[in-house]
């Protein structure tokens, strides 16, 4: 069949011809002169299309797809990605058990100088401490006003591997727990207990102490209130006691704030933050890495 | 554009053509698709899917297909038993030449190890490989495609393979066109038998560069239950060569390769290509014709018009059109038609490796010009040496330990009770060496200032001496502290400083103390 067959240049509709220019044939449609020029879709790629869509068909009858009125359809193998995060999960326990069973077996301090036991104790308290600490402590560790730095070395109720797991396990004046850490500050104004200037006169006295900045020198009166009132919880010279979680005063660390107007309230009102108990939520494990992650911080006693 | 522009020499008035290069360049790719009569017709049919079109190459013997031979064997070679090629470490480390241990994050070439973090010698290796592969086409266009491409090199060993079994092209195209017999049927069912196990095989060699080679084939021999992964790769590589050196073979080329529309850009008129002679082949005409035409004193080419170099041809196109897409360099239609030249008597290398522009000087009765050394070979070079150096030079002098520090983000610093103030780091220790090494932290840039590792005490001398397994990192929490008030504001750079025990080699790394 030559090209001779064909009306050349003329192109007629429905009549296919080969295009002189570029030798390529058209399809036979033409407007205003203008010619559409046949480029055929190879056969592999009508074939790949046609597969892929049995293919499609396939998937939705192998995998959960179709909507019903009460449901849907399951798909071949029940497969649905609930039971998939529960195997992965379980999957994921059977590669940590052998190094949470060690942690669970060794005391705090044997954690600590074993440096595989000590790398999954901090890995496993970094993200317990995220998901569960964080909200209140910061992300990390670094406290806010009311809230305590865990990075620091003064520890209200100890600093001790077994002073922090403890804290954590029973948590800060937290009544539904018996053995909460649970001793608070009275509130000296509210209850009448000291005047408002007898409280100006011991914060004056209390910042001495720490020698803020701004702060006078100590006086005889202050020394008196404060031996009266303060010195059986915060000890002589503000010391501080981590069993009575009376915090010391006498240094550069502040939990609510340095200033005078702050020490005032804070002995007006009394009273102390609130850190709910872990037991139970937590397991005991997972209590003894947060221990061990919160004792690496670097503070830790 | 000289390549296209002799594809459509039918194309009568050369004034039309400019402008034109799209269509030009279209209608040098349709050439390939249209070469045979019964595509032709078909197309005429007003289809809208191409007609099937299947190229049955021809045997042949000469200069190239040896080359090619020797270059196929020594690929195939490489490719399936390099894995067993064993290398000795010492210690636990693996002692197969070549291994990517995903698990472990290493990858071994011989006597060089590479850690995840040294991932951009990877990165250089590519950079040398598209440079290479640029100076490959500087000097002799596609010479890739057509020797060294893994799609060439399977594809031609499936060839030969089919060869074996069902014969030469004209025996091949007889059974396909004949009815469905005993014979036809084993022919059929043992080919596509044979392409699976090579097919299984490539997919098999593959898998052995990330595992233990002889281990991996011994669980595979014995049929013991290995990880889904393995069998999973083994199937995508099985079916990947099976239908790509099997089935689409030059459509993969055609269709879905971007080298042949990357190198059309990067050519220039001095690289060598296949190209057929034109000023001594024309007018072609038969030996017979020939003859009677010479006597009388007329012009006659040299080609006789045999069809040899198209018969021949692995991705069935005529490379009397001219350069195109389709041809993929290989110098097979060489070899035919120095096979034919030599039996009439004529000279060889009517095709040859060439440029279409010492054809036209030819053609002009002027000398052919090759100029092998010009810009852009040098600078491909020049760029594959600076490169090449520079990456074995880092490579020589890499240390075989590293500390890298990563300051605390939250919080930046702490106060501590006395007024001073204290840093965390994370400090990560790196020995590259296949034994247990120790080593001695300090830490310099802070006056008085106390180092503490979590979980280090410090030995009976006051030094904290962490060890560190072979070929392993270990992290360590440092913590640095001031005491007493008066620090002044903002940073004060330190300097993380590890020494072996053992040889005294140091490393550091820099970081700041930051006040609070």
């Amino acid at each position: 069949m030559s090209d001779d067959t064909f009306d050349k240049g003329q192109a007629k509709p429905g009549k296919v011809r080969i295009d002189p220019l570029s030798g390529v044939p058209t399809t036979g449609h033409e407007w205003d002169g203008i010619e559409e020029l046949n480029t055929p879709l190879p056969r592999w790629w009508v074939w790949t299309f046609w597969v892929t869509i049995v293919w499609g068909i396939g998937y939705t009858i192998v995998y959960p797809a179709w909507p019903t009125l009460s449901g849907g359809t399951q798909g071949l193998f029940a497969w649905n990605s609930r039971t998939q995060v529960a195997a992965d999960v379980a999957d994921l326990q059977t590669t940590r058990g052998p190094v949470l069973e060690k942690i669970a077996a060794a005391p705090l301090e044997k954690i600590e100088s074993d440096p595989e036991l000590l790398a999954a104790a901090r890995m496993v308290g970094k993200v317990a401490f995220a998901t569960n600490c964080a909200s209140c402590h910061g992300a990390g560790g670094q406290g806010a006003k009311g809230y305590a730095n865990l990075n620091d070395d003064d520890w209200i109720w100890g600093g001790k591997l077994s002073d922090i797991k403890q804290t954590i396990e029973h948590g800060v004046r937290w009544e539904s727990d018996k053995e909460t850490r649970s001793s608070t500050m009275p509130a000296f104004g509210r209850d009448g207990v000291l005047t408002a200037q007898q409280i100006s006169i011991v914060a004056d006295h209390v910042r001495t102490y720490a020698e803020t900045p701004d702060s006078d020198a100590p006086t005889p009166e202050g020394e008196k209130l404060y031996a009266e009132n303060c010195a059986s919880c915060h000890g002589a010279e503000g010391k501080g006691n981590p069993e009575m979680g009376a915090p010391a005063l006498y240094d550069q660390i502040w939990l609510y704030g340095s200033d005078k107007a702050t020490v005032v309230s804070r002995i007006r009102n009394g009273g102390g933050a609130v850190m709910p108990a872990w037991k139970g939520k937590l397991d005991d494990t997972t209590i003894k890495a947060l221990a061990v992650y919160v004792h690496s911080l670097g503070g830790g006693q | 554009m000289a390549a296209i522009e002799s594809a459509d020499a039918s194309v009568p008035s050369p004034a039309k053509r400019v402008g034109r290069d799209r269509e030009r360049a279209f209608a040098a790719s349709r050439v390939i698709i249209m070469s045979s009569a019964e595509t032709h017709s078909t197309l005429l049919d007003e289809s809208f899917v191409e007609a099937p079109h299947k190229v049955y190459p021809k045997k042949v013997d000469g200069q190239f297909r040896r080359i090619k031979w020797g270059i196929q064997f020594a690929t195939l070679a490489i490719y399936y038993f390099l894995p067993f090629v064993r290398w000795d470490r010492g210690g636990d480390a693996p002692s197969q030449a070549v291994l990517v241990d995903f698990p472990h994050r290493r990858f071994y070439f011989f006597f060089i190890e590479i850690w995840p973090q040294e991932v951009y010698y990877l990165t250089g290796l590519l950079i040398l490989a598209a440079l290479t592969l640029f100076l490959m086409n500087a000097v002799a266009g596609r010479i890739w495609c057509g020797y060294m491409c893994p799609q060439t090199v399977w594809t031609d060993f499936f060839m030969t393979t089919e060869r074996w079994i069902e014969g030469d092209a004209r025996d091949r195209i007889k059974l396909d066109e004949g009815p469905w017999t005993r014979d036809k049927i084993r022919k059929k069912i043992s080919k596509h038998f044979v392409w699976l196990l090579i097919a299984w095989w490539t997919g098999g060699a593959w898998v052995l560069y990330y595992t233990d080679a002889p281990t991996m084939v011994w669980k595979l021999a014995t049929f013991q239950k290995g990880a889904f992964d393995t069998y999973l790769w083994i199937g995508i590589l099985t079916f990947t060569t099976y239908v790509f050196a099997g089935v689409m073979r030059e459509k993969l080329c055609l269709h879905a390769c971007p080298w042949p529309r990357i190198q059309a850009a990067l050519t220039d008129e001095y690289a060598l290509n296949v190209t057929y002679r034109y000023d001594r082949g024309e007018p072609r005409m038969s030996l017979k014709q020939a003859v009677a035409v010479r006597a009388a004193g007329a012009p006659s080419g040299d080609c006789v018009d045999c069809g040899q170099c198209v018969a021949v041809c692995p991705t069935g196109v005529d490379i009397r059109k001219g350069s195109q897409l389709g041809c993929i360099q290989c110098g097979l239609c060489i070899d035919a038609c120095d096979g034919v030249m030599d039996k009439i008597h004529r000279p060889t290398r009517l095709i040859g490796y060439d440029t279409e522009m010492n054809v036209k000087r030819r053609q002009c009765g002027e000398g052919a010009i090759y100029k092998p050394l010009r810009a852009r070979t040098v600078l491909y070079a020049l760029l594959i040496l600076a490169i090449g150096g520079f990456m074995s030079a880092t490579l020589a002098t890499r240390g075989d330990m590293h500390v890298s520090v990563l300051h605390d983000r939250n919080p930046l610093a702490v106060r501590l009770k006395d007024g001073g103030a204290r840093n965390g780091y994370t400090v990560r220790f790196a020995n590259k060496k296949a034994e247990p090494r120790r080593f001695a932290i300090s830490v310099s840039g802070v006056v008085g200032a106390q180092m503490e590792v979590v979980g280090v005490p410090p030995d009976g001398k006051g030094k904290v001496v962490i060890e560190v397994g072979p070929d392993q990192t270990r992290e360590a929490r440092v913590l640095l502290s001031t005491h007493g008030a008066g620090g002044s504001k903002g940073q004060i750079p330190v300097a993380f400083t590890a020494t072996d025990a053992a040889s005294g080699a140091t490393v550091e790394a820099k970081d700041v103390f930051i006040w609070p």
